[in-house]
């Protein structure tokens, strides 16, 4: 179809992966990481909220997490963009609140397995050494329900990672976007994007086997 | 916070032009259907193939498996779907040609979900304890019957949970084929937006996707029930149907939490990374 075509240009390999790694990858990594660091923290506020109180509470929180997390982030990303973007200026720092508050609701899931797995008998013995409830929680739960959630919230920081090219939607100039739009100046995506995708393959491959390892560590 | 009060105000002027879009909107939430069955569908059979192919005692075999898993979840679906869509084409013969967009949605949908699905079936079926492996050769069942006799049946009430959360994954990773010029339910419901508002036509979009996330959680909740009662450790779907509305984690014993303590059983077996998506 193309007489032209050929498998693999070097010139334009060669011309494309600066502005991946520096600019693309750059992006896409910020996005996660403080993607991550809203989703640990919401997620363990949500988690808690969901394990102490009241039913007249815990309904509508539950509902609004299985909402945020049984509908498309793709969705999500646009709508929030076009609702938030007359209070703030940057489409990035909303991208980043939509992918943190959509793995907290991941998250928090974990947290409760975690908190679920730490035996009654701790709570006892909290209760019988009198401390107090945030005391309790501080120092007696969280440590021992984090330990054991460790390589899942790992896991989905990876996942989160991986699920950055999603911003494509709302034009953020993360890794994807970066190929993409090499390829439709050049009318060239081959090396673009297959590079994209052979760096998303670099990065989350020994860090999902670095997990794996932690995995097997705490088991 | 306008928006808000817009959304409410026109309410009744929104749904009625709702009804008139709707044969627009049908096409849209068919697409939607049919890439993610289609792309359950093909996820369901690589997860199978390439799972067991994890299992296998020659190396070879378990290489390319491993290469093939490793290759596709780790390179992200949106690039998938976009090399799909935008290198296939410009590839020199006898690559080189344009595949239909509903074609690169469901190969792009059942390549990613099926290698974390891959992974699934492979740590269930390793997690079958080693005395059924035993029944199995004391009734002198060959390997393949024993297989699909004995150890699938219970891997398959073990794996359910998590391919039910895969599969709304995939649904969920399907509202990105618009930009691959797959006009699905997302692409349909976001046309009605100028004349809706945002508020409106969103909101829209997030109910119609949650709602067919459901009849997902319903339909697998049903197949979970009925493969737990056929290897007898649970009620009849008849006995239990309650349980089919169970939300996806939302009660200690089922979904998630159940999940996690599975996940570590398997991590001691060796088998370790069926938990997240990673």
């Amino acid at each position: 179809m193309n007489p032209n075509s050929s498998w693999w240009d070097w010139d334009h390999a060669a011309a494309v992966l600066p502005s991946l790694l520096l600019d693309g990858f750059k992006i896409t990594v910020l996005a996660t990481v403080l993607g991550t660091l809203i989703a640990l923290v919401l997620g363990l506020i949500v988690a808690i909220i969901r394990r102490s109180s009241p039913p007249l509470i815990n309904a509508p929180v539950t509902w609004v997490v299985e909402f945020i997390r049984m509908t498309p982030l793709v969705v999500q990303l646009v709508f929030a963009n076009l609702v938030l973007s007359q209070y703030i200026n940057s489409t990035l720092a909303i991208g980043i609140c939509v992918l943190g508050v959509h793995y907290t609701t991941y998250m928090a899931e974990v947290y409760r397995a975690g908190i679920d797995s730490v035996p009654t008998g701790q709570w006892e013995a909290a209760t019988a050494l009198s401390l107090p409830r945030v005391r309790t929680w501080r120092a007696v739960v969280i440590p021992q329900a984090i330990r054991n959630t460790l390589p899942a919230l790992g896991n989905y920081a990876i996942s989160m990672f991986k699920e950055t090219p999603f911003f494509v939607v709302i034009y953020i100039p993360e890794l994807v976007r970066v190929a993409q739009n090499y390829g439709s100046h050049n009318f060239r995506y081959t090396e673009a994007i297959t590079l994209a995708g052979l760096i998303f393959l670099a990065a989350s491959y020994p860090t999902s086997l670095l997990i794996r390892r932690l995995e097997k560590k705490l088991a | 916070m306008d928006g808000v009060i817009g959304f409410i105000q026109d309410l009744g002027p929104n749904l009625q032009l709702v009804l008139e879009r709707m044969p627009m909107i049908l096409d849209g939430v068919f697409i939607t259907l049919l890439a993610s069955v289609l792309g359950a569908a093909l996820a369901l059979f690589i997860a199978f193939a390439f799972g067991l192919a994890l299992l296998a005692k020659n190396v070879l075999v378990r290489g390319v498996a491993r290469v093939f898993v490793e290759f596709f979840r780790g390179t992200s679906l949106v690039v998938q779907l976009f090399w799909l869509a935008f290198v296939l084409p410009q590839l020199p013969y006898p690559l080189g040609f344009q595949l239909d967009p509903l074609l690169v949605g469901v190969l792009a949908l059942g390549l990613n979900y099926g290698a974390y699905a891959a992974e699934v079936v492979r740590g269930s079926i390793g997690s079958v304890p080693t005395g059924q492996y035993e029944a199995i050769s004391a009734l002198s069942l060959s390997p393949a019957r024993g297989m699909f006799r004995i150890v699938i049946p219970q891997a398959w009430a073990l794996m359910l949970p998590s391919l039910s959360n895969l599969w709304i994954q995939l649904l969920k990773g399907s509202a990105i084929v618009g930009t691959v010029t797959l006009y699905d339910l997302f692409f349909q419901v976001e046309q009605l937006r100028d004349r809706t508002g945002t508020w409106f036509a969103y909101s829209f979009a997030l109910l119609a996707y949650y709602l067919i996330a459901w009849l997902i959680v319903i339909l697998m909740n049903g197949l979970e029930i009925r493969a737990k009662h056929q290897i007898g450790r649970g009620p009849a779907l008849k006995d239990s149907w309650r349980s089919l509305f169970r939300a996806p984690g939302s009660t200690p014993g089922g979904g998630r939490s159940a999940r996690v303590v599975r996940d570590r059983s398997v991590a001691k077996a060796g088998t370790a990374g069926e938990g997240g998506l990673a």
